[in-house]
């Protein structure tokens, strides 16, 4: 079976694709590598090699979790399956 | 049972540090020296001259910072003994000295009033003597917990955060408890994750002594940056590659500490480890032969290195082990990859069986296996300068 993409730790809202790429409207299997647990989700969007899907609905504003920490905050609406980049995560810190 | 060997074959030294080389080192006080270094190291085959670019009109902090490293690079135990050799007698002997306190065999030589022909003869008699002595000694068995161990990871992709860096922290969780001592440095790629790793200090000064030193790096880059850093950090290639924010990269770059190892104390650069066993952080660039140059005058020998798009750099002294779990970098690089982890990626391997195939290259090397960058000649030697000379 393939794994189109890793999650670090069951409490991260991205997990990171590592096939060439997802393609849009595709159920994509996730690995959870700290507890060896397999998840689907369909993908909303295409997301090339290693960039990120999201796991869940995230609401603009709320925090990233990825490596069970926070690595920023959206700032728009993504929907569960939506691809997570620069477009629409920024930096806490300036 | 540990899926790894217990024990290496190293060179017990003097002092009762363990090197898994042998070299003998024709070592350069100063940037004039070099040519006289080389030609001893030319004439006396298995010697190793380690030119360099500094050396002369050095002052204050910067001075101590430099002969830190020269003396440093000369007390590491994969060194069995030392030929100095600088264009004055005075510094000279200050490395000499500093060298000699390790108890190995050491001699210094100075150019002025000799010239170099003359100041070749002698220390190049100097220089056989030490090598047919060292081509004698012989390794004997050693405990894991007479390594010791650097890390540091370049040219980082999202595969650094996923496979090959968590390769090194499950090694570092496994030997850390054995008593190994370990090392990470990097102070400019923690930021983002520098709050988070506070959190790993064993004890509140080791917190304290990495907040403060995490604090004067960023006051130093606020001071001098031209322009938002978010240009620059993450970079543009890392951002192609799918790391979004620079948060999302320290944690990745932070994965090579592992999940329960935490740092005893904080190292300056270049800083032997005055604490025993356990993981240092020390204060280092992110450029990598500057980084490792500095672990390896601090006494680390063995060098673990995870890397993306594929970094090729080794050290003169310190064996440099390449892991990636890109299998592009794999199948494109090979020659520089001691090993391949982008099995994870493909879910074929877990970080458990990773970690114990490092633990076991790691003790090939030690054993004398050459890494891929010491077969391919790569011997970066780079000191950190830290302002102008005088």
């Amino acid at each position: 079976m393939t794994t189109h993409f890793i999650v670090h730790e069951p409490k991260d809202t991205v997990g990171v694709v590592v096939v060439d790429q997802v393609q849009a409207g595709e159920e994509a299997t996730g690995w959870i590598m700290e507890t060896d647990e397999t998840i689907t989700i369909q993908a909303l969007e295409a997301v090339p090699l290693g960039h990120k899907l999201a796991l869940t609905d995230i609401a603009s504003g709320e925090t990233i979790f990825k490596y069970g920490n926070d690595i920023g905050r959206s700032i728009a609406d993504i929907p569960k399956g939506g691809y997570v980049h620069v477009h629409n995560v920024k930096t806490k810190r300036w | 049972m540990a899926n790894f060997p217990q024990s290496f074959w190293g060179y017990r030294r003097e002092n009762g540090r363990v090197g898994v080389r042998n070299h003998v080192v024709i070592l350069p006080v100063d940037d004039i020296s070099n040519a006289c270094a080389e030609m001893v190291g030319h004439n006396i085959k298995g010697t190793l001259a380690i030119p360099h670019s500094y050396g002369r009109l050095q002052f204050g902090a910067d001075l101590e910072l430099f002969f830190r490293t020269i003396i440093g690079t000369g007390r590491n135990p994969n060194v069995a003994a030392v030929v100095v050799i600088g264009i004055e007698p005075g510094w000279t002997k200050r490395v000499v000295d500093g060298i000699a306190e390790t108890g190995k065999p050491v001699s210094g030589f100075s150019i002025e009033g000799n010239g170099d022909l003359m100041t070749t003869a002698k220390a190049a008699r100097k220089a056989q003597e030490y090598v047919q002595w060292a081509t004698e000694l012989q390794r004997e068995e050693c405990p894991l917990s007479d390594l010791w161990i650097s890390v540091k990871c370049g040219e980082s992709d999202t595969t650094s955060g996923l496979g090959s860096n968590p390769a090194v922290g499950n090694l570092m969780d496994k030997l850390d408890p054995l008593g190994v001592h370990l090392c990470f440095g990097e102070t400019s790629e923690l930021t983002g994750a520098e709050q988070v790793c506070a959190t790993r200090a064993a004890h509140p000064e080791a917190r304290e002594k990495f907040l403060q030193t995490w604090n004067a790096y960023n006051d130093f880059i606020l001071e001098n940056k031209t322009n938002d850093l978010s240009e620059s950090q993450p970079t543009k290639g890392n951002i192609a590659g799918g790391l979004t924010t620079i948060e999302e990269k320290a944690f990745g770059n932070f994965q090579k500490i592992g999940k329960q190892t935490n740092f005893i104390d904080v190292l300056e650069p270049a800083e032997e480890p005055q604490r025993g066993p356990g993981l240092y952080f020390m204060d280092t660039s992110s450029a990598a032969a500057e980084c490792v140059t500095l672990q390896a005058a601090a006494g680390f020998t063995v060098h673990l290195f995870p890397t993306g798009q594929g970094n090729v750099i080794g050290n003169p002294i310190e064996p440099v082990i390449k892991l990636t779990a890109n299998p592009k970098t794999a199948a494109t690089m090979s020659e520089h990859i001691d090993l391949d982890v982008s099995g994870i990626l493909k879910r074929e391997m877990n970080l458990d069986a990773a970690g114990d195939a490092l633990i076991n290259c790691t003790v090939r090397t030690a054993n004398g296996r050459y890494t891929c960058a010491e077969a391919l000649g790569h011997r970066e030697f780079v000191m950190t300068k830290l302002y102008r000379s005088a």
